[in-house]
C-alpha cells in the first residue's frame, strides 16, 4: 500500500502544468498548456472531443512525453512507483462474461501492479469493503462487474482509483455514457469524496453543465489551447473565440451554459435567431 | 487400462489438464484464443524441423512455440494483434512445409502429433513434463495480478509502471511452455481447445477468479480423463474428445446458466434516457432529445 | 535479355501446363482473398478467416475421401461453421474469437475422428498433411472454371454490399443507428469469407488461404487509409506474392537438394511476410517525412468523404 510522500508542501499546488506542448504525428495537439490545481480543489477539464483532453491526461500520468514544458505532481516530477494520482480511465474492458467481481476490481487498485498473488486476505478484504462502502457500492461487491450498469461500473472504478489513497483523482470522461440520473449521482459522489478526504479532482468532460454545481475552477481546452480559471472567467465568448480560433457565442439558458458557433462562423451551423436580431457576441442572458 | 505404461498416460493427462485449466483461464480472460491456437499449431513446424536434423521432437516444438510467442509479441507492436498472430502462424507453418518436404519418412508420427496420442508417453518424458508444468504454474502465479489488471485496464496498469506489452509477451511465453508440454498427449491442433473450452464454461458458472480457475481445471480434468479412457478402449484419437467436449462443455454451461437465470427472472436494467446535449460548436444549437 | 530471363525462370517454366494453371488460379484466388481480407483485417476477424479455412480443408478432404467433389465439401463445411460461430452469439471482439476457437476445436476434433475411421491409415495421413499444406501445383484444370465463377460471384456480392459492409465494420453503433441490419451483415460477411477462404484453401491450401487473406490486406492498409484502394492494393500484393512464389518454387528444382524442389507454400508465405514488413518500413518513412513538416494549426474536423482506417490500431 502506498502512502503519500511526506513533505510535499501541503499548501503548494498538487498539480502544476507549465507550458506543456505536445506534438503527435506532425500535429501540435497541445500548445502551451498552463494551469494549477490546489489540494482538495474540484476541477473540470472541459472541451470538445478530440481537443486534447486525453493527451493531457496521458502527459500528467507520465504515459506521454511532452515536447515542451513540465508537469509537477505534489511539487515534484511524477514518480511511478509512488504515485499520488488515482486514474479512472475512459476505456475499460468489462465484458459481461468476465469472471471478476466488483471487489476483485477494487482490490486490483490496491496492488494490481505488483507481481504475485494477493496475500493478507482479511486485511485486503477490509480495505476493499471499506472503499466500496465509501462509494455506496457495498451491495455490488460480489456482483459480476460486466453485469453492472454504467453508473455502477463507474463507482467501482472510482473505488479502484481511490483505494490507493491518492491525493489527486483524474477521471477521463466518466459521464460520457451515463444517463442523467447516474450522471448526477457520480458527480455528487465525487464532490462528497473530494470534500471529505481532501482529494483534488480533475474530471474531463465535453459538457460543462453537469459539473457546474460542484466545480471550483475549470480548464477549457479547444484546438490544443487552454484557458483556466473560474467558470465566469473562462466561459466567455472572447476567451472561447480566441481558443477555437473562430467566432463563438456563449448562451446562458436557465442557469445552463450553451456554447455555439457564431452566426458568421465558417462552421456552417445554423443558429436560432431571436426576434429576428442576430445574436451579439458576448454573454447573452435569455429571459 | 490402469496398468503399466497407461499409468504414465494418466499422470501426463492430469498434468496436461491442470496446466490447460490454469493457463486457459487467462487465455479466455484476455481474448487470446487465436494465439492459444496459433502457438501450438505453428510449433508443428518445429517438430518437422527437429525430425529433419534428428533432434528431439519436443525440443523442436518448444523452440518454435517460444519463437512464435516472441514473434507475435514483436509483430503486435507494429500492427494489429490478430494480424500479427496470423502472420506468425503461417510463417511457422510455411517453414514446417519446407522441413516436411525435405524429410522422407514422417507420415505415422504426423497424425499423432496433430491429433494426440494416448499410448506414446514414455516414463522418462514425465519428469521434464512435470518440470515444464511446474514452471508454467509458477509463471502464472507470479504474473497473476498484473495479468488481471492489464486485462481490465491497460492504461491504469501503465500509469502504475506495468508495461502491458511486456506482460502480454510474458503471457504468450507461458502459453508456449504450456503448449510444448501438452502437445504430445493432446496434439497440436486440439491443445488450444483444452485451454478455451473448460475456462469458457467455468466462467459462466462463477464470477470469482479463483473459483473460476479451480472449476476450469476440474472441467479440463474431466474431459481429458474421459477422453483417455474412451480412446484406450476404442482407439479413437484423444483430440476428437478434447475438441468436441470442449465446445460441448461450453454449450452446456451456457444452457444451464440460461435456464437458471430464466427461473430466477430478474428485471433488466431500465433504458437510459437520452441526455440533453449542450456542447461545442460542431453540433446544431437546438437541444436534442426528450 | 534472354540470359536474364533464363536466370530468373528455370527452363520449361512458360511451357509447363501445371505452372500455367497455378499462375491463373493463384492470381484469381489472390485477388478475391485480398478483397475479402481487407474487411477481415478491419473487422479484426483474422482468426475466423483462418478457422474457416482449416475447417473447410477438413471438410474438403473428407469429401475427397468419400468420393464427392471436394469443393462443395470445403464450402459446405465452412459455411456451416460460419453459421455456428454466429449462433454461439458472442459478439464482443474478445468473445468472438472464443466462439471461433470453440467451433474450430469441434470441427478439427470431428475431422480427427473421420480421418481415423477412414479405412486406409496411410492415405489418411497423406490427406492429413494435405489438409494443412496443400499444393498449388496440384491444381487440376477442370476446377478452374468453377473457381473463377465463384470468385467473380464473391466480388460481385462484396461490391454490392460495400457501403453497408464498410459502415458496420468501422462503426457498428452508427450503422445500427442508421437502421443497417448489423447482425445480418455480420452473418453474411462470415459466409462470404467462408466461400472465399474455401476457394483458396482448396486450390492453394489452408496455410496460403490464411496468408493471403490477412497478409496482403494488412500490407495494403499500411500503405493506404482508403478501404477501396486497399482492396486493389491487396489484390496486387497478393498476386505478386503468389507469382514470385511460383517462380521461386519452380526454380528451386535446380537448387539443392537437386530435383526435389522446395514447396511453393513456403515461398509464397515468405513473400507475403517480406512484403508486409516492407510496407511497414515504407509507412514508417512516410510518417517520419510528414512529421518533419511544420504543421498548420490543428483542424477541428477531418475533411474528406471516405472513411479512413487506422490499420495498426489494435
Amino acid at each position: 500500500m502506498t502512502a503519500p510522500p511526506p513533505g510535499t508542501g501541503a499548501d503548494g499546488p498538487i498539480l502544476s502544468v507549465d507550458g506543456v506542448s505536445v506534438w503527435l504525428t506532425g500535429r501540435e495537439v497541445l500548445h502551451d498548456v498552463r494551469f494549477r490545481i490546489m489540494p482538495g480543489e474540484f476541477n473540470g477539464l472541459i472541451g470538445p472531443n478530440g481537443a486534447g483532453k486525453t493527451t493531457l491526461f496521458r502527459v500528467i500520468l507520465g504515459l506521454q512525453a511532452a515536447t515542451a514544458g513540465s508537469v509537477l505532481v505534489g511539487g515534484r516530477p511524477l514518480d511511478r512507483r509512488n504515485p499520488i494520482i488515482g486514474y479512472v480511465p475512459q476505456k475499460v474492458f468489462f465484458d459481461p462474461d468476465m469472471p471478476l467481481r466488483a471487489r476483485d476490481v477494487v482490490g486490483l487498485g490496491l496492488d494490481g501492479h505488483r507481481l504475485g498473488i494477493p496475500l493478507g486476505w482479511s486485511r485486503r478484504r477490509q480495505a476493499v469493503d471499506a472503499m466500496l462502502d465509501a462509494v455506496d457500492a457495498h451491495h455490488l461487491a460480489d456482483a459480476r462487474v460486466g453485469n453492472l450498469s454504467g453508473g455502477e461500473q463507474q463507482r467501482v472504478l472510482i473505488a479502484h482509483a481511490l483505494i490507493s489513497r491518492p491525493r489527486l483523482l483524474l477521471l477521463d470522461e466518466p459521464l460520457a455514457n451515463l444517463d442523467i440520473r447516474a450522471e448526477g449521482e457520480v458527480v455528487a459522489l465525487l464532490a462528497r469524496i473530494a470534500r471529505e478526504q481532501r482529494i483534488a479532482v480533475l474530471i474531463s468532460a465535453h459538457d460543462v453543465n453537469p459539473l457546474l454545481p460542484v466545480m471550483d475552477r475549470l480548464v477549457y481546452v479547444a484546438a490544443g489551447k487552454t484557458a483556466s480559471g473560474s467558470t465566469e472567467e473562462v466561459i466567455r465568448a472572447e476567451v472561447l473565440s480566441a481558443l477555437y480560433g473562430q467566432h463563438v457565442d456563449v448562451l446562458r439558458v436557465h442557469g445552463r451554459i450553451l456554447v455555439v458557433a457564431g452566426a458568421e462562423g465558417p462552421s456552417g451551423v445554423t443558429v436560432e435567431e431571436t426576434d429576428g436580431a442576430a445574436l451579439a457576441p458576448g454573454i447573452v442572458s435569455l429571459r | 487400462m490402469f496398468s503399466g505404461f497407461m499409468v504414465n498416460t494418466w499422470i501426463a493427462a492430469t498434468m496436461v489438464a491442470v496446466i490447460a485449466g490454469v493457463v486457459g483461464f487467462f487465455v479466455v480472460l484476455r481474448g487470446s484464443a487465436f494465439a492459444a491456437h496459433a502457438i501450438p499449431h505453428g510449433s508443428f513446424g518445429g517438430a518437422a524441423g527437429a525430425v529433419l536434423i534428428g533432434a528431439n521432437t519436443i525440443l523442436g516444438l518448444g523452440i518454435f512455440a517460444v519463437g512464435g510467442a516472441l514473434g507475435i509479441g514483436w509483430l503486435s507492436r507494429r500492427g494489429r494483434h490478430d494480424v500479427a498472430t496470423a502472420l506468425a502462424l503461417v510463417l511457422m507453418l510455411g517453414l514446417g512445409a519446407l522441413f516436411l518436404s525435405f524429410s522422407v519418412e514422417y507420415a505415422p508420427a504426423v497424425y499423432s502429433l496433430l491429433f494426440g496420442e494416448v499410448l506414446g508417453i514414455p516414463a522418462y518424458d514425465l519428469l521434464p513434463m512435470a518440470g515444464l508444468g511446474l514452471a508454467c504454474v509458477l509463471a502464472v502465479l507470479v504474473l497473476y495480478r498484473p495479468l488481471l489488471l492489464t486485462s481490465i485496464t491497460p492504461e491504469v496498469a501503465e500509469a502504475r509502471g506495468v508495461r502491458p506489452g511486456r506482460i502480454e509477451t510474458a503471457f504468450l511465453l507461458v502459453v508456449a511452455l504450456a503448449a510444448t508440454m501438452t502437445v504430445p498427449v493432446v496434439g497440436v491442433l486440439l491443445m488450444f481447445s483444452l485451454m478455451i473450452g473448460p475456462a469458457a464454461a467455468a466462467r459462466t458458472f462463477t464470477s470469482s477468479p479463483s473459483r473460476a480457475i479451480a472449476l476450469s481445471v476440474a472441467i479440463a480434468l474431466a474431459i481429458v480423463w474421459f477422453g483417455i479412457a474412451i480412446a484406450y478402449v476404442t482407439n479413437y484419437p484423444v483430440g476428437f474428445f478434447v475438441g468436441t467436449l470442449g465446445a460441448v462443455s461450453y454449450g452446456f454451461a451456457r444452457l444451464w446458466t440460461a435456464w437458471r437465470r430464466g427461473r430466477a427472472a430478474r428485471p433488466s436494467p431500465g433504458g437510459h434516457a437520452v441526455r440533453l446535449e449542450l456542447t461545442a460548436p460542431q453540433l446544431p444549437a437546438a437541444p436534442r432529445g426528450r | 535479355m534472354s540470359r536474364v530471363l533464363n536466370a530468373l525462370f528455370a527452363p520449361g517454366f512458360f511451357g509447363s501446363g501445371p505452372v500455367r494453371a497455378a499462375v491463373v488460379v493463384g492470381a484469381v484466388v489472390a485477388v478475391v482473398t485480398g478483397a475479402v481480407g481487407v474487411f477481415t483485417v478491419i473487422r479484426g476477424q483474422s482468426f475466423a478467416g483462418h478457422a474457416l479455412g482449416e475447417v473447410g480443408s477438413a471438410g474438403g478432404s473428407l469429401a475427397f475421401l468419400s468420393g464427392t467433389n471436394p469443393l462443395w465439401g470445403f464450402m459446405g463445411v465452412a459455411v456451416v461453421a460460419a453459421g455456428l460461430m454466429e449462433v454461439l452469439g458472442l459478439h464482443r471482439p474478445r468473445s468472438r474469437d472464443l466462439a471461433t476457437g470453440l467451433v474450430l476445436g469441434a470441427g478439427l476434433g470431428c475431422a480427427a475422428l473421420f480421418l481415423y475411421l477412414d479405412a486406409t491409415s496411410t492415405t489418411s495421413t497423406g490427406v492429413t498433411v494435405t489438409i494443412l499444406f496443400g499444393s498449388l501445383f496440384a491444381v487440376s484444370q477442370p476446377v478452374l472454371p468453377s473457381v473463377v465463377a465463384l470468385s467473380a460471384a464473391v466480388l460481385v456480392v462484396i461490391a454490392s454490399c460495400y457501403r453497408m459492409l464498410l459502415l458496420t465494420s468501422l462503426s457498428p453503433d452508427l450503422a445500427a443507428a442508421r437502421g443497417v441490419p448489423v447482425r445480418a451483415v455480420a452473418i453474411a460477411y462470415l459466409v462470404i469469407m467462408a466461400v472465399a477462404v474455401s476457394l483458396a484453401a482448396e486450390t492453394i491450401g489452408a496455410i496460403l488461404a490464411t496468408a493471403l487473406l490477412v497478409g496482403p490486406p494488412a500490407t495494403a492498409l499500411r500503405l493506404t487509409k482508403r478501404p477501396g484502394g486497399a482492396m486493389v492494393v491487396a489484390g496486387l500484393v497478393g498476386v505478386a506474392a503468389v507469382w514470385i512464389g511460383i517462380v521461386l518454387a519452380y526454380d528451386s528444382y535446380y537448387w539443392p537438394p537437386v530435383d526435389h524442389g522446395w514447396p511453393v507454400s513456403f515461398f509464397v508465405v515468405a513473400m507475403v511476410f517480406v512484403l508486409y514488413l516492407g510496407a511497414g518500413v515504407v509507412a514508417a518513412l512516410g510518417r517520419a517525412r510528414r512529421t518533419r513538416h511544420v504543421a498548420a494549426p490543428p483542424a477541428m474536423r477531418e475533411s474528406g468523404c471516405e472513411p479512413h482506417v487506422d490499420a495498426d490500431a489494435a
